[in-house]
């Protein structure tokens, strides 16, 4: 690793001011440290957003549940249960314990890896990502893989998710690295489905359109067929194909879960 | 250079460190707690696992400094003063749960983090639980078993004496 300094601002203010400078943000650490080691950043200086209480915790209201950007994955996930269980599933089933234990949703967001599942989550329910200076909408926050709507240094500090009918998540978790191969996230609105699947397209997570329309009309998973079009990653764990194929799979599955109401299902695959 | 204290395994310590000083290495080489192994160090295999404030972190995959104030427990601090081995120790003794040892503080710390939080898991629970801890000699089977019956279930006695 380069040589940084680390900050430890306890408010949100403090961070914004000590991120106006040359800096970057640390989450849980769970993507950015093994990046660090890697040495494919050298931030000057880390100013990390763990002792920001006000960052932190669920919060149910009439419009829906608020996530605080600095929450983690396993405080979001035992935070969820009652209010969308699948997206607690989704939260319960990243990586291992540990990961769970520090990684947050901000940062998952804000990374906005390819395969990562928070995206999923995001997307799937149509989520407001509310950052430090704004509120953007998911359809509008991710542009790609690694790329999001976020400016330079501004802090993802609260998501809210309307709360859904039903919804659930359905994972092909690739053993190695625990991320999902491919996932689907699916969620039934009274105004519509929508779905959303990561791990599949080189343009990062994207909404399935055809699927959405087709479970619009009958929620079952029966009626989830074909593939999606694009280009998909294709690696030594899946080909493209594969992954293409695995869309309508994991989809269909995440449907039966979530008429079951069991939150969600994963399997290690490939 | 910053400052950090903390409290590892009931004792106040502190020290000078780097921002970039993994809490593995404060452990390690500032405090001589090497119980705590560095299988990776690309946050995967679970051997540097111990509990932050009662839960478990891998210790390769997170700073010292951003831990100042907190309370740590490593493998040091598992077994009693006078050298009795906690429930999950003695159970990976009774029921063979190592062969190299080299995963096993990792593999103590998540069993011991899975039954704070779990009192009584079903094989499958353990199974999940030790996604992120990587053992490449026992092919885990005795490894669930000592967990298992380090809270107090019945199972079936060692297959190879
Ligand atoms: C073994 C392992 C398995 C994993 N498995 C999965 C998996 O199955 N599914 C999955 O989705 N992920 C998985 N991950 C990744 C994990 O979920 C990370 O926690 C997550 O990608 C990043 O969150 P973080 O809080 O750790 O962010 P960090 O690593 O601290 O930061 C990541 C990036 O986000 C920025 N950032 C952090 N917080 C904020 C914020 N609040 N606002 C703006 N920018 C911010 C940082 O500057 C950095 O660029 C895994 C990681 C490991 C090590
Ligand atoms: S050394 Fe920390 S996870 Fe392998
Ligand atoms: S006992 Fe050798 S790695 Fe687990």
């Amino acid at each position: 690793m380069y040589a940084f300094d680390i900050e430890r601002p306890t408010s949100l203010a403090d961070a914004k001011a000590l991120l106006a400078g040359e800096a970057q943000a640390l989450g849980g650490g769970q993507t950015l440290i093994p990046t660090l080691k890697q040495r494919l950043a050298d931030p000057g200086t880390l100013v990390c957003l763990s002792g920001i209480a006000e960052m932190k915790g669920v919060t149910s209201g009439p419009d829906g549940v608020a996530i605080g950007g600095g929450t983690t994955h396993a405080e979001a996930a035992e935070g969820l249960k009652d209010a969308i269980p699948g997206l607690a599933y989704l939260a319960s089933r990243i990586g291992d314990p540990a990961v769970r234990n520090r990684g947050t949703i901000g940062g998952s967001l804000a990374n906005d890896d390819p395969s990562a599942c928070w995206p999923a989550g995001a997307l799937g329910l149509g989520a407001t990502i509310v950052t430090d200076a704004r509120e953007i909408a998911a359809d509008d926050f991710f542009q790609g893989m690694f790329t999001t709507a976020l400016e330079d240094g501004e802090i993802v500090t609260a998501v809210r998710f309307p709360v859904p009918e039903a919804s659930a998540y359905s994972k092909m978790i690739q053993p190695a690295s625990r991320f999902p191969l491919v996932a689907a996230f699916v969620a039934r609105f009274p105004d519509g489905v929508r779905v959303a699947i990561t791990g599949a397209s080189e343009d990062g997570v994207f909404r399935w359109r055809e699927a959405e329309g087709a479970l619009s009309a009958d929620f079952s998973p029966e009626v989830v067929t074909g593939q999606p079009e694009g280009p998909m990653i294709a690696d030594l764990h899946g080909t493209a194909d594969y992954r293409r194929h695995l869309c309508a799979v994991m989809t269909r599955r995440a449907v039966r879960a979530a008429l079951d109401g069991t939150g969600g299902l994963s399997s290690a695959g490939a | 250079m910053p400052q950090v204290s903390m409290t590892v395994n009931g004792r106040a310590v502190s020290g000078e460190v780097e921002g970039r000083t993994l809490l593995v290495e404060f452990l390690r080489e500032g405090l001589r707690l090497t119980g705590t192994h560095v299988g990776c160090d690309t946050s995967q295999c679970g051997a540097c696992a111990v509990h932050v404030d009662g839960k478990l972190v891998k210790a390769c995959t997170a700073f010292a400094a951003e831990l100042d104030g907190a309370e740590v427990t490593t493998i040091e601090g598992m077994a009693g003063a006078d050298g009795s081995l906690s429930a999950v120790q003695q159970a990976f003794q009774d029921y063979h749960g190592l062969q190299c040892g080299f995963c096993t503080p990792g593999m103590v710390m998540a069993g011991a983090a899975l039954l704070e939080e779990n009192p009584r898991p079903s094989e499958a629970d353990v199974r999940q639980y030790l996604e992120g801890n990587i053992c490449r000699c026992t092919g885990y089977h005795n490894i669930v078993k000592a967990i298992m019956a380090a809270s107090g279930q019945e199972v079936e006695p060692v297959a190879a004496e």
